[in-house]
């Protein structure tokens, strides 16, 4: 029997096996790991894109950046069924309470990428209409800058959400913690 | 060659002006063709009435709104408001203006004559806080509802004011 160690990093990598033990006709490891691994790469977007940011998601999950190699071909336009949400694009304040009726019907566990400089900050548009950061409404995991990113850019803000997805705790969603960082955005 | 006076083609800017002067010469301020776009400034009470006289005109005719806006003007304490209206047939197109007071800037809906009115009048209302009297539904259009200003006017930042992370050094705010 022999001890298999991969140490989980952020990246691109072949070799997908997770920690465990591995010996002729078995493989054991625990299933946090297996559930991480799978989950990881199943990954089903919500692409919430109202500006020039969805312009470069659009070329992202096209053939030649082709976002379906990390398990992430499969939109999900219903937010029921969304485990990540793509917010990519100017967010202004009466679009802010849409946003987070959208975030709050999706099931749990759910991931937010907020795309480009728009969506994490306001960007150029410091004006009373626009929402200033959708972390204001709703938790954000991953921020990806740019005006707008690049697509592989994109796709590095996807890998950092899969390494999110793959190392967290099976318990961290009903832990006190997590839902105390729900209440300060108001969300039960 | 000569000109024979009688015989010279009246403009059809002139049509207009001459038109509107027949029957409310009285409420004529100012007359200027900026860019060749006839402006007329009006006194505010009898706009309602003077839309509907040049929309009924044979010789105005402007049966189309192309839209209704807003000029805030600080240093006279007046906002104004600004019709342009198009006659489809000759292609001929005026602007009027009115100006109101800024603490209580009130005129009369022109949704009797244009329906297409309406959402024009609720912008108006949204951005510079127009009260147009007898609309059917007078209430803020572009911004959340929740807003308290009227944010087109110049007293209020264009800025949002809840950032901390921009300052004037930065930034010039």
């Amino acid at each position: 029997m022999e001890r298999v160690e991969n140490v989980t990093k952020p990246g691109v990598r072949m070799d997908e096996k997770p920690d465990g033990y591995e010996g002729l006709g078995f493989f054991a490891t625990s299933l946090e790991k297996v559930v991480g691994m799978a989950r990881k790469n199943s990954i089903w977007p919500l692409p919430f894109a109202t500006s020039c940011c969805g312009i470069e998601f659009m070329a992202t999950m096209g053939a030649h950046y082709d976002l379906a190699r990390f398990g992430s071909e499969r939109l999900s336009f219903s937010p029921r069924q969304a485990d990540l949400l793509m917010v990519m694009g100017t967010i202004a304040k009466k679009m802010g309470p849409v946003l987070r009726q959208v975030y709050e019907q999706m099931a749990e566990p759910r991931w937010v990428l907020s795309v480009g400089a728009c969506a994490s900050s306001g960007g150029i548009f410091d004006t009373y209409s626009v929402l200033q950061g959708i972390d204001r409404i709703i938790p954000v995991d991953v921020y990806v800058p740019g005006c707008p990113p690049r697509p592989e850019q994109i796709i590095d803000g996807i890998i950092k959400i899969q390494h999110l997805v793959e190392t967290e705790s099976l318990r961290r969603r009903d832990s006190p913690e997590y839902k105390a960082m729900l209440n300060t955005f108001g969300i039960e | 060659m000569q000109t024979i006076p009688e015989l010279m083609e009246v403009s059809a800017e002139e049509k207009v002006i001459n038109t509107l002067k027949e029957k409310y010469g009285e409420e004529v301020l100012h007359i200027e063709s900026p860019y060749n776009f006839l402006t007329i400034t009006l006194k505010k009470e009898r706009i309602l009435e003077i839309i509907e006289y040049l929309y009924n005109h044979a010789e105005t005719g402007f049966k189309y709104l192309t839209s209704i806006g807003g000029v805030h003007y600080p240093e006279l304490n007046q906002i104004a408001v600004v019709y342009q209206l198009h006659n489809l047939v000759t292609n001929q197109r005026v602007r009027l203006k009115i100006y109101l007071a800024e603490e209580n800037p009130v005129t009369d809906t022109i949704t009797s004559v244009f329906a297409g009115a309406n959402w024009m009048e609720r912008e108006t209302y949204d951005f510079y806080g127009v009260n147009f009297k007898g609309h059917p539904n007078l209430k803020r259009i572009l911004n959340v509802d929740d807003m308290i200003i009227f944010p087109m006017r110049k007293e209020y930042p264009l800025e949002d004011q809840t950032r901390e992370d921009k300052n004037d050094t930065m930034f010039g705010r």
